[in-house]
């Protein structure tokens, strides 16, 4: 089988995305969103339609005005003015200063994330991919207590984890990259969300793979591990990648036509269920080949 | 084989039924949109319980809950939430409301309402002699309200606020103005006096008024905060919310196009992939796309702009289901099964992968949903569950009974 015979070549290409993404992680970080630091977020968007201010000029304005404010373009003419300041009570007082700078907008969206919210988002945050996690786990060691031969169902489990790190790594780098050298790409609740969406979303996948593996442990008459895990795979590839497509294009819809606050949720949810599908056909299936015959070895 | 028909009949009429209903409704029952889709105030509270006894917190969330919600209610906006979350967090939504300055004004200040003996003092004071006066605070506050209205002083015609104490109240009233005939007693509200009139005689009965210079709005709202009372706990606003009307129009416009477009783009993926069995899963979706609306509106699930994401992407995971059988039937196909036996196989055989699978999803969705830390989120969490446990159903009895129907005639 191809993909099992290969399996350096897509192990390595795994290992150049990962350290690539925890490179980017470690030297750019990540740029976070009020709901993890706290501030105020202001959106403000043109009256009408035909705005006779340029982006450029209007962008000049705010700068001069909001001066400890980061400004930036967002959706088609809009723009987002991020503060560390309390903003939760000045609408109108916004209004009022920006029809005396700027007549040509108007505020549309105040976010207002005082420093005890944020810390209890974080907490939130990381409860739940804990949590998450280990309700996986738990589900693919049920999933699976039946198979024994020829490696326990723990490692399963652990060639399925291992898949998910690959799968939540990568689009955690992929953010990290863009916000580095192409733009404003900012990690918010919704973000997380979308992590834990690609944990379930792959993690459904490998079970279809490793579902497979377990029938023809059972039905086939050629008992070579390798072979059975190569056949698996390759019975369930076009049913993987179709799956993913078929998400992947009601995705692409959201991040196109969709509205701007779910445009960066969509992206991450298709960048990590790309990885996904390409952990579960490419990786997992082949680390039970590989611990497979560690166990052989000793 | 008749069995398999009808039931593909019933299921594709029930279906038409549910989207007429849908269609019909449309303007008199239409669907909850969340903020973000509406326009609006969303406003999150944390209560300080620190002072409170563990077994008391509860009730004190709850009264304080009840005030804000009076409070509300009396600002006249339609359809607001008030409700507590967590041990400490109280939750205000105001749909197409957009003076935050106001909103907040209203639900958080008490006015604090002091009677006070003033005192005239000689004596020293810094560098300057003379009289001072000094206010002595009376036991007799904004606590002891039973009501409060706007009344109008039959001369001057304008605006006052009368007050009725409750029983304890008008005994401290009594014996306050028994016991200090001829001085004066200043009203002051939120430390600030407005009014010092001189006690003429023993007051009984727990009536009083406060004049001032107010303006019909002024009064109208601290009668109603002298009303519903103070809060039996502090609040802090910790975080806030504005989302104005056209933004939320404009984000319900775009959901609604991605979710047409998105099942276009689906739809035709399934019919050049897998032809006529395509065709079958595509009206699937729609049976799919029906029930799913059917529930929000049924259930009143309040639709955000992350739920309807949640939605669209469920449209493309529910073609999973289908995707599995299909590719099941294809390989019973090759092993040279007839067409009506290789899809009972690939049903039978693609089951437990759909439910492991989905049982997966289904985890995630409820612990985000749980510990969902924003309403966009909750929102998000809620559709996705919603839209796999259905897909669960479509993808195994109506593609089921669909395709059964029609494939006996191509054996």
């Amino acid at each position: 089988m191809f993909i099992v015979k290969n399996r350096i070549i897509f192990y390595i290409l795994s290992i150049i995305l990962i350290g690539v993404s925890i490179f980017s992680y470690f030297s750019w970080g990540l740029n976070y969103g009020i709901d993890f630091t706290g501030g105020s977020s202001i959106e403000i968007q043109p009256i009408s339609t035909s705005t006779v201010v340029s982006q450029i000029d209007a962008k000049k304005v705010l700068d001069q005005n909001f001066k400890d404010a980061v400004v930036r373009p967002y959706g088609e003419n809009g723009f987002i003015i991020k503060t560390k300041e309390i903003a939760n009570n000045q609408d109108v007082e916004l209004n009022n200063k920006l029809a005396s700078i700027l007549p040509t907008h108007q505020v549309s969206r105040i976010d207002f994330i005082g420093p005890t919210l944020g810390a209890e988002l974080k907490q939130k945050s990381i409860t739940s991919i804990i949590l998450v996690l280990l309700a996986i786990v738990l589900f693919i060691t049920f999933a699976f207590r039946q198979i024994s031969y020829p490696i326990p169902s723990w490692k399963y489990g652990f060639a399925a984890i291992i898949a998910l790190f690959h799968d939540v790594i990568i689009p955690i780098g992929f953010f990290s990259i863009m916000n580095h050298f192409v733009g404003i790409y900012e990690v918010d609740a919704l973000f997380i969300t979308a992590l834990l969406v690609v944990l379930g979303f792959s993690i459904h996948d490998t079970i279809v793979v490793f579902d497979r593996v377990r029938e023809n442990l059972r039905i086939s008459k050629d008992k070579n591990f390798e072979n059975i895990v190569g056949k698996s795979v390759s019975e369930t590839f076009i049913r993987s990648i179709n799956t993913s497509l078929t998400t992947i294009l009601a995705l692409v819809a959201v991040y196109v036509w969709g509205p701007d606050t779910t445009r960066n949720f969509a992206l991450v949810l298709i960048v990590g269920i790309a990885a996904g599908t390409y952990s579960s056909i490419f990786i997992g299936s082949n680390l039970l080949v590989t611990m497979a015959r560690l166990t052989k070895k000793k | 084989m008749t069995r398999t028909r009808l039931w593909a009949i019933i299921i594709i009429i029930v279906a038409g039924l549910l989207g007429l209903y849908l269609k019909n409704t449309y303007q008199t029952k239409p669907f909850k949109l969340g903020l973000d889709l509406n326009g609006g105030i969303h406003l999150v509270y944390k209560a300080d319980t620190s002072k409170i006894a563990k077994e008391d917190v509860g009730a004190s969330m709850e009264t304080l809950k009840n005030v804000i919600e009076a409070r509300v209610n009396a600002f006249g906006v339609s359809e607001p939430i008030v409700q507590t979350e967590g041990m400490d967090k109280l939750i205000v939504e105001l749909p197409g409301i957009n003076d935050t300055q106001k909103a907040i004004d209203l639900i958080g200040k008490t006015p604090v309402l002091e009677f006070s003996l003033v005192e005239e003092m000689y004596g020293t004071v810094g560098t300057s002699t003379g009289t001072t006066t000094e206010l002595f605070p009376t036991e007799l506050t904004g606590k002891y309200i039973k009501t409060a209205r706007v009344e109008y002083d039959g001369r001057t015609n304008k605006p006052q606020i009368g007050l009725v104490f409750n029983d304890e109240g008008a005994k401290l009233f009594a014996d306050i103005t028994k016991n200090n005939i001829g001085k004066p007693l200043a009203i002051s509200l939120d430390g600030q006096v407005i009014s010092a009139p001189i006690i003429q005689a023993e007051i009984v009965g727990g009536q009083a008024q406060i004049t001032g210079s107010f303006s019909i709005q002024e009064a109208n709202d601290l009668a109603r905060g002298l009303k519903y009372g103070a809060l039996p706990v502090t609040i802090e606003l910790i975080g806030t919310q504005t989302i104005g009307a056209s933004l939320g129009i404009d984000a319900l416009h775009k959901s609604i196009n991605a979710g047409v477009y998105g099942f276009i783009i689906v739809s035709i993926f399934l019919i050049l992939w897998y032809r006529f069995r395509g065709f079958i899963a595509a009206i699937a979706l729609i049976v799919y796309t029906i029930l799913n609306l059917f529930v929000f509106k049924f259930f009143g699930i309040v639709l955000t702009s992350a739920g309807l994401a949640a939605f669209i992407i469920s449209i493309g995971m529910a073609v999973d289901g289908n995707i599995l059988i299909f590719e099941r039937m294809r390989e019973e196909l090759k092993r040279g099964k007839t067409r009506f036996d290789a899809l009972e196989e690939g049903f039978r055989r693609a089951w437990p992968s759909i439910r492991d699978s989905n049982i997966s999803s289904m985890i995630t969705a409820f612990i985000l949903y749980t510990f969902a830390a924003s309403p966009l989120i909750k929102g998000f969490a809620l559709v996705f569950f919603i839209g796999v446990a259905i897909s669960m159903f479509t993808s195994i009895t109506v593609s089921k009974n669909l395709l059964l129907a029609v494939s006996k005639k191509n054996k």
